[in-house]
């Protein structure tokens, strides 16, 4: 290391060369944030590998009506009851589910099979809503236009709850959906 | 006019200060006085507010009806993320140029036009809120649709923003030209082109999101909802990392005027600083890791600002920072030990304690969760609950307004050459709103963790078609957010009681009020510490080291780590999803 005969604070205009070498301490801590920076970085492509939870999905654009039409589709095939004025809809193991997000409901409640995979779409009728799956603390956006289909596989049986997370207007709390997940 | 006449007219644009030598031009000043002003004022409006969210959002009270609910949030988010934030930060500008380099500044009627199109801008959209014609919130998701002057207003205002920017530029030039300098241009107004590069970067995704919205809201044109939101947060998070940049540059700045703090390296700091401007503007993916618009690969390369160079450039910064107080106040003969420098730094000067506060609660409490949350994967548990204003407030609100806040204690005296009045509160101010702070952010991470939504007026979801019940810790949580909540409000009302009194009926400084070590004026101008250390003695202090920010940056490292595999466990516990 260098001699140093002046030191400045950083509202003095620093004169001559001050393209110095870098103390001991700072460098050791600049090649450790360095390496864990990279560590940040890894991690995430790593997980797409090993990790079961990654928000990839299968997506694509959709006309916010065709999108309607195909929930209702959905909805016709696999109904198996009603709750609350709202269809109740059981579809096999594998099968494409068809979530819509509208002001101010999630429509149909599904049930669902624990250890089954199902492809889960979600969209929107009209504006921006939130898909957060509760208690499970699993969030995605649901965009109008756009059909986000996600890969699932309940790992737990019970009865769960959609909850809207993107503010949608005047009644955005009143928007609750429902999830079953039997064994 | 003759030369002469010029050169006099030259002359009297300037004063020289008394407490730091600089040739302080009146046209600069007079932008910054009125600039810092404003910001003060729509604080106020953005405070005032606060208190209406935190006592609707605390469940036991309740307090507004759900359209002045979403009314407010509105109000609050543009008011504190723009427009008190940028006007202070154009008073930052016009500081860090002009008067940091003792220049003059060019066009100054330009400034006074700026200044009309922001204030203008800001006050037809806050008007154009309260009328209850944009109950959109901050981020304005179209279809979501607003009144047209709304969109407007913010035209105006980003508009005059991207005039200071270049003024800035200009001044830079300026100085440059007429020598008013020796050297490289100090470290803080290293920082501070920084923040206006980024700024007006930033100013262009403004432009690039708002005009179409508004002729798409008068019925012009289409929009499509996830390209509005990539553009919306090239501008919403960008325009966050001006105030990172501009933060950073008044730590370096409170360090020097508060203890003498040093620059450690200024090759370190002015590169970690060059990688804000190459790889900040990236975080727009940030809001974007669960949105069914862009790929994987897109959203890894992004949401790392290209991996994570840019956070490397906030722990360089939160490293420097520190060492450079450490090694300033053991230049002055605070040497003992590993931790006298911090022991008897002074923390009843607001300028210190608010800079060491905001460097603390921004590294530890903001930085962390927000590069855990930003995540790709990890984003999924985090999306849209309360870990993200818990996560953002305590950047924005601890870090930068903190920083602000601490700042104003000294550009009271310097600029706007007055006492800072009630003093005692004063004292206490940056402990009372960084304590508070802490507090609310901690809880809404905490509520966050356990499902709870942000944006939402009503979380006991009356009416709902199905029944959703918390847990109760959530409840008891609560509370504890309402209190850090007030408390963060009465410590930023009264910041905004100390400022307003202090420009309207404060004491004026002068030479004989320091001497006689008058109240209302701090520390760093009662005993101006050195800026430029010399002599035997610097040489062996500067090898010994910082062996006190050794220690505190590794403990910020195993909260860092720590705190990050733990997101991941809890992540590998939900349904497989992909």
């Amino acid at each position: 290391m260098s001699e140093k005969n002046e030191m400045h604070s950083a509202v003095v205009p620093p004169t001559g060369l001050w393209w110095s070498p870098v103390p001991r301490q700072e460098k050791v801590w600049i090649t450790i944030a360095f390496i864990w920076c990279m560590i940040l970085f890894a991690m995430m492509p790593l997980w797409h590998i090993r990790g079961g939870q990654n928000p990839s999905g299968v997506r694509g654009k959709v006309k916010p009506a065709d999108y309607v039409a195909r929930t209702m589709q959905f909805v016709a095939d696999y109904q198996v009851g009603t709750e609350n004025g709202i269809p109740v809809v059981e579809p096999p193991a594998g099968s494409d589910v068809y979530l819509l997000g509208r002001m101010w409901s999630w429509f149909p409640v599904l049930k669902l099979k624990k250890n089954t995979e199902y492809t889960l779409h979600l969209s929107s009728a009209d504006i921006n809503h939130g898909f957060s799956l509760y208690p499970m603390n699993l969030n995605f956006q649901v965009v109008p236009g756009y059909d986000y289909g996600l890969k699932i596989t309940p790992n737990q049986a019970g009865d769960l709850r959609i909850i809207c997370n993107e503010f949608c207007g005047i009644l955005h709390h009143m928007m609750v959906g429902k999830v079953l997940v039997t064994e | 006019m003759n030369l002469t006449a010029h050169a006099v007219e030259w002359i009297n644009r300037f004063r020289t200060c008394p407490v730091t030598g600089l040739k302080v031009n009146k046209d600069a000043e007079n932008l910054v006085k009125a600039n810092a002003v404003l910001a003060v004022v729509f604080l106020l409006v953005g405070a005032l507010a606060a208190v209406g969210l935190v006592l609707t959002r605390w469940q036991a009270v309740h307090l507004l009806p759900a359209d002045w609910f979403y009314r407010i949030l509105t109000l609050h988010g543009l008011n504190m993320l723009i427009f008190f934030i940028i006007f202070f930060e154009m008073a930052v500008l016009y500081f860090a140029g002009p008067i940091l380099l003792n220049a003059r500044q060019p066009a100054p009627w330009l400034g006074w036009i700026a200044f009309g199109l922001m204030s203008g801008g800001a006050i037809l959209t806050d008007v154009i809120i309260l009328m209850g014609k944009a109950d959109v919130l901050f981020t304005s998701y179209p279809p979501l649709k607003a009144h047209p002057l709304y969109y407007l207003g913010i035209i105006f205002f980003a508009v005059g923003a991207l005039i200071v920017t270049g003024l800035f530029f200009a001044a830079l030039v300026v100085a440059k030209k007429e020598k008013t300098y020796e050297g490289s241009v100090p470290l803080v107004t290293f920082g501070a082109l920084t923040a206006a590069i980024i700024a007006a970067i930033t100013l262009v995704h403004g432009a690039a999101t708002y005009i179409p919205t508004f002729l798409w809201s008068m019925g012009l044109i289409e929009l499509d909802a996830q390209v509005y939101r990539l553009l919306f947060w090239a501008l919403g998070h960008s325009s966050q990392q001006i105030n990172v940049a501009a933060h950073v540059s008044i730590w370096y700045l409170l360090a020097g005027l508060t203890v003498g703090g040093v620059v450690l390296n200024e090759k370190v700091s002015r590169v970690a600083f060059l990688l804000y401007i190459l790889f900040i503007s990236m975080a727009s993916a940030h809001h974007l890791l669960v949105d069914p618009g862009m790929g994987p690969a897109w959203k890894v390369w992004n949401t790392s600002y290209a991996m994570y160079l840019a956070v490397l450039a906030s722990m360089v910064h939160g490293f420097t920072v520190p060492a450079g107080i450490e090694m300033g106040m053991r230049l002055r003969g605070y040497t003992k030990g590993t931790f006298e420098w911090l022991r008897k730094a002074p923390w009843g000067d607001p300028g210190f304690s608010g800079m060491m506060l905001s460097l603390v609660i921004f590294g530890f409490l903001g930085g962390i969760t927000g590069v855990v949350i930003g995540t790709e994967q990890i984003n999924i548990i985090a999306h849209n609950t309360m870990r993200l204003p818990g996560h953002f407030h305590a950047t924005v609100a601890g870090g930068t307004a903190l920083a602000f806040m601490a700042v104003t204690y000294y550009v009271l005296p310097l600029i706007f050459r007055k006492r800072v009045s009630l003093w005692p509160i004063a004292k206490i101010q940056p402990y009372v709103f960084g304590i508070g702070l802490t507090t609310m952010s901690m809880s809404m991470i905490y509520m966050g963790i356990l499902g709870v939504p942000r944006r939402h007026w009503d979380i006991s979801f009356s009416n709902a078609p199905f029944a959703v019940e918390f847990h109760s810790i959530v409840y008891v949580v609560q509370a504890v957010f309402g209190i850090g909540g007030l408390l963060t409000a009465t410590g930023a009302l009264l910041f905004v009681a100390i400022a307003v009194t202090t420009v309207f009926f404060g004491k004026p400084l002068t030479a004989e009020s320091i001497q006689q070590k008058r109240s209302g004026i701090p520390n760093g101008i009662l005993n101006p510490p050195k800026q430029i250390h010399q002599g035997p003695n610097v040489n062996p202090t500067y090898k010994a080291g910082v062996k006190g920010t050794v220690i505190l940056v590794a403990i910020f490292f195993a909260c860092f780590v720590l705190y990050y595999f733990v997101n991941w466990k809890i992540l590998s516990f939900l349904w497989k999803v992909g």
